[in-house]
């Protein structure tokens, strides 16, 4: 991708091509068996990672997630797990 | 039809600024500054100059406000001294980062503690890594020449960088000289529109001065390295187009009596003005003078093109890196000629205002002779330095 002079952002959005999930030390693993569908997560998630299907099962946008932990943190019913990345 | 007069070389860069019909001036009005912003002030107070000029409450705010304006496309302008160059220092990165063509004079003025606002050049040099171009120079008319082809190499679409032309403080500012002033026709001529990239507008909005994170902000740095690297040949360019046009070129650096010279003074600024009259007092032709004019970016082949015949060099120059026990102009010429085996040896001279005499003119050139015969000789001396005060 060529940065344009100055870094300047002639279209609007396009930090989405700009992939984050690499910043991440510990990913959230979400376990929907014990997920009480309260909406936490996907409230408090501060960079808008947590997607909730059709079927009201949630998952991680892992391109964007660093992995803050707060998901994790306010979940009542402590169905996230933080798992450390390894290659 | 230009015309010839005599004044401070405040005015002169005044004039220059008027001639430009830049958009925007921002400036603080306070000491260190110069009457520089003042001129221009009157200027668009009468309406000579059709300019919208800020004034704010210091110079952080006054470089911010030159950013702002000339992110929308318009020509701006600044100018400031000592420590109101340091209080920019962190938009003046900025400033360059962001790519945006403003002009700035720095009257080159010493920086405190002690309180002192006479004149050397540490605050510019300080400035050095900051990403602006920076040319200096020697008299009142090379100030106002400059200031105008200053907007020339800025605003050239292969450069889009920040200029900073460094005049001495007082020596040139505050002291009358004859300077040519030309004509707006001519400047017009020499001048083309200014046409930015990407501006702010909000029927095309664009996101300027946004994160570039580790995965893109070394390609921006090396984006403007190479835009230094376009600046060498895009100053050249602009000065012989000037001299088509105004009848003067002072090219990237000066050399004075240099054909034979195996002695060479190198220095920037009005110093040359000093050392050119002890040459001709002292009419020998193996000693010679290279005046730096762009300092950024450095024109390095240029030097060593300039200096092939030169044996011994003696760097004048009024600033130290204290802790380094030397200046940068030494450094950087001692980094040019590495392995070279030229003797480069420097002068710290005129700090906070000190005179430079011609007595220490040729103290420095004798002791260049002394390393030339191969006599052994202090690296580094402070010029008029008071032993018995330390």
């Amino acid at each position: 991708m060529k940065v344009n002079i100055a870094a300047c952002v002639t279209e609007p959005g396009s930090s989405k091509r700009n992939k984050t999930g690499g910043w991440r030390v510990f990913r959230p693993v979400i376990d929907n068996k014990r997920c009480i569908d309260c909406g936490s997560c996907w409230i408090f998630c501060p960079d808008a990672c947590i997607i909730r299907d059709e079927n009201r099962e949630y998952k991680v946008d892992l391109d964007f997630c660093k992995g803050c932990g707060i998901c994790a943190n306010e979940c009542p019913s402590e169905a996230i797990e933080m798992v450390l990345e390894e290659k | 039809m230009p015309h010839r007069d005599v004044m401070h070389g405040s005015r002169a860069v005044a004039e220059a600024v008027k001639l430009c019909k830049v958009d925007v001036v921002s400036a603080y009005p306070i000491t260190p500054q110069t009457h520089i912003v003042e001129d221009i002030a009157e200027m668009v107070a009468n309406g000579e100059l059709k300019a919208e000029y800020i004034m704010v409450e210091s110079e952080h705010t006054a470089m911010s406000a030159c950013i702002g304006a000339s992110a929308t496309g318009a020509r701006v302008f600044t100018a400031t001294a000592s420590q109101g160059l340091a209080l920019m220092h962190e938009v003046l990165w900025i400033a360059s980062g962001m790519r945006l063509p403003i002009v700035m004079v720095n009257a080159n003025r010493a920086m405190s503690a002690p309180i002192n606002i006479w004149n050397d050049q540490s605050d510019s040099i300080a400035e050095r890594d900051s990403g602006w171009i920076q040319i200096y120079v020697e008299t009142n008319q090379e100030a106002l020449d400059s200031v105008i082809q200053a907007y020339r190499i800025a605003e050239h679409p292969e450069v889009l960088l920040p200029v900073m032309v460094c005049m001495d403080g007082f020596v040139l500012t505050h002291t009358v000289e004859p300077v040519e002033v030309p004509d707006g026709e001519q400047v017009k001529r020499y001048l083309p529109e200014l046409h930015l990239p990407h501006v702010l507008d909000p029927e095309q909005p664009v996101t300027m001065g946004a994160l570039g994170d580790p995965g893109y902000y070394m390609e921006c740095r090396k984006q403007q390295e190479l835009a230094m690297e376009n600046a060498l040949r895009v100053a050249e360019q602009a000065d012989r187009e000037f001299s088509s046009i105004f009848g003067r070129s002072y090219g990237l650096l000066e050399g004075y009596n240099l054909e034979n010279a195996e002695v060479v003074l190198v220095t920037m600024g009005s110093l040359a003005g000093t050392i050119k009259e002890t040459l001709d007092v002292l009419d020998d032709e193996s000693v010679g003078l290279l005046r730096l004019r762009l300092f950024r970016p450095f024109p390095k082949e240029e030097v060593r093109r300039a200096l092939a015949n030169a044996k011994v060099v003696n760097v004048i120059e009024k600033d130290v890196s204290i802790g380094f026990g030397e200046g940068a102009l030494l450094t950087e010429l001692k980094s040019v000629f590495y392995n070279s085996g030229m003797k480069i040896i420097g002068t710290v001279a005129g700090l906070g205002g000190r005179d430079i005499t011609m007595e220490h003119i040729n103290e420095a050139v004798e002791r260049a002779k002394r390393a030339l015969r191969g006599e052994s000789v202090e690296e580094v001396t402070w010029a008029g330095l008071k032993e018995e005060a330390l």
